[in-house]
């Protein structure tokens, strides 16, 4: 039924065509993602079709896809430690300035087989190629791929699942239907994510269009997770007071003079 | 059964945190302590940040301690007079350490120091505990009486002026030792998110002279109000203690604490101060394992901000 919804919603949703002939037109499953104190991640779906330019699919190649789900903006530090007098310490890190918080590059093939390198980087796509700025003295710009720093920093959020690659995750029904799976891991960032929808053909890029979802935490874990951030004495005061009323709870129960 | 924690933004499973609140509890009781040493590097071990783990513990050693508290106070066990004392040098140490634990955040040296200052601590507090318990243990072997206070000893700390008279633990004093003690515990409890009571009981009873009678009690009052207002400071500077991770805590933490308690009543004096001297010093020597041997990951993230 949800698919069916969504394919009907596909002839509603508007594209960016640009100037090719080619338009891509996709539906998210669901745009609101909502973190509650059960949470333990969630796949969603985005569903596209592929108004096929008729000169190109007459020549019959296959069409390849890209999305990249990138969530709310953060600033990181990447640490190095290193031996300082038999222990390990901390001596030299690097800031990476305004990256995403979540980035997820999906496609229906490996991305070094749908593009050559200058395309990928020009468009950003991959995690090799997108563009992870950090401060380097005065200046802020991204490194070349193999930079330490930028390896590290990109392998520690693949392990917590906040970044991802994967090859497999856009798979065609037809061949101008299309059907990604977004991962949303249990650590998934709150705020806005955007996706955005590339289509290849033969390594050239031909389309583009893109759409948006909303990860938000609902309920008691807003409330407390707010409540600290924008009350932290009175909530201070209220942890503390729900500390003495359990101790003293106890005592209550467990009275034994 | 998975629970969303809003400040260590992770999800946990209730049972794994109710089940370490309850065997801290049990440890808690059983020596009369807070056991804040061992749950902050359980909660690190099961994911949660260094950060979030010290804040949170203060909370949940406010309520064991206040449910300590309670009981001596209905035994008239303690010393209010030396504990508000303790207490004037104990909140400036309290906010002291919270300032710096803010500072070293910021330079990325808080692990390190959290991890060195638990080394430091446990290995040498364990050390001397282990070595003054089976001094008593081979006393009473011998047959000799084991005595702990040792009437008419006086040392140089007692010749410092300022005296003041605790009535209840009827102890003539000078006010520079109980400040000093005071201010220490404060301070390493709000780095360390540990409410002090295995340093703060032996402190008392070798530098001040304090009778076993009261000098739990007294502890426990003071571990109370240093860790409820660290909890109080915490949330208001760094905004890092978890409401939710901490109520599971305490739940299991007052609840294992009564079988503790039970089970420290039937042990021997040395026996219990051998047995947790020897748990201090393996928990200290783990942290000394974690900084000497290389990591798995020589790198780290941290979250400087949004945007």
């Amino acid at each position: 039924m949800r698919r069916l919804t969504a394919l009907a919603l596909l002839f509603f949703a508007c594209s960016a065509g640009s100037a090719s002939a080619e338009r891509l037109v996709v539906s998210l499953s669901n745009h609101r993602v909502a973190v509650t104190s059960n949470f333990v991640g969630e796949d969603l779906v985005l569903f596209g079709t592929i108004e096929p330019d008729p000169v190109r699919s007459a020549l019959g190649p296959p069409y390849d896809l890209v999305v990249t789900v990138t969530g709310p903006q953060q600033t990181l530090r990447t640490r190095r430690k290193q031996r300082v007098l038999g222990i390990w310490v901390n001596v030299d890190w690097r800031e990476f300035i305004s990256v995403p918080s979540y980035l997820a590059v999906l496609s229906n093939r490996p991305v070094t087989e749908i593009a050559d390198q200058e395309t990928l980087r020009k468009l950003q796509i991959g995690l090799n190629y997108f563009l992870l700025p950090q401060r380097i003295g005065p200046d802020v710009a991204d490194t070349v791929p193999d930079d330490p720093f930028r390896l590290a920093f990109v392998r520690l959020q693949r392990q917590q699942g906040l970044y991802r690659e994967s090859s497999t995750a856009v798979t065609f029904l037809t061949p101008t239907v299309f059907r990604a799976a977004i991962p949303m891991p249990a650590a998934v960032p709150t705020g806005n994510y955007a996706i955005e929808v590339e289509l290849f053909s033969q390594g050239k890029f031909v389309a583009r269009t893109n759409t948006a979802l909303e990860v938000i935490k609902i309920g008691f874990e807003q409330y407390v997770a707010d409540a600290a951030r924008d009350y932290g004495l009175l909530y201070g005061m209220a942890t503390a007071a729900m500390a003495l009323l359990i101790g003293w709870f106890a005592t209550v129960v467990f009275r034994r003079d | 059964m998975q629970i969303y924690l809003p400040i260590a933004d992770l999800p946990v499973n209730v049972f794994l945190v109710l089940g370490m609140g309850l065997a801290v509890g049990y440890i808690s009781g059983m020596f009369g302590i807070g056991g804040g040493f061992l749950m902050t590097p359980l909660l690190i071990f099961i994911g949660i940040s260094p950060a979030v783990s010290v804040a949170t513990v203060s909370s949940h050693i406010a309520a064991s301690s206040f449910t300590g508290a309670i009981s001596y106070w209905r035994r008239r066990a303690l010393d209010i007079a030396l504990a508000m004392m303790l207490l004037s040098a104990g909140i400036v140490g309290t906010a002291t350490g919270v300032w710096l634990f803010t500072e070293l955040r910021a330079l990325d040296q808080l692990d390190l120091v959290i991890g060195l200052a638990y080394v430091t601590l446990l290995t040498v507090v364990g050390g001397m505990m282990i070595y003054e318990s089976v001094q008593a243990v081979l006393r009473t072997r011998r047959g000799q009486p084991a005595t702990l206070r040792r009437p008419g000893s006086h040392t140089w700390i007692h010749g410092l002026p300022f005296k003041l008279r605790f009535k209840r633990s009827k102890i003539y004093v000078s006010a520079i030792p109980v400040w000093t003690i005071g201010f220490l515990i404060g301070f390493v409890g709000a780095i360390m998110g540990i409410g002090g009571g295995f340093l703060l009981v032996p402190m008392l009873i070798y530098f001040l002279r304090v009778p076993t009678a009261t000098v739990i009690g007294t502890s426990m009052v003071l571990t109370l109000i240093t860790m409820a207002s660290a909890t109080v400071m915490h949330a208001a500077t760094n905004h890092l203690v978890d409401a939710v991770l901490a109520l599971i805590l305490m739940v299991g933490g007052v609840i294992g604490a009564q079988f503790g308690a039970r089970t420290g009543q039937k042990m021997r004096g040395e026996r219990l101060r051998l047995l947790l001297g020897l748990l201090v010093f393996a928990v200290g020597l783990r942290f000394a394992y974690q900084l000497v041997v290389k990591p798995d990951d020589l790198y780290s993230l941290r979250l400087v901000g949004s945007g």
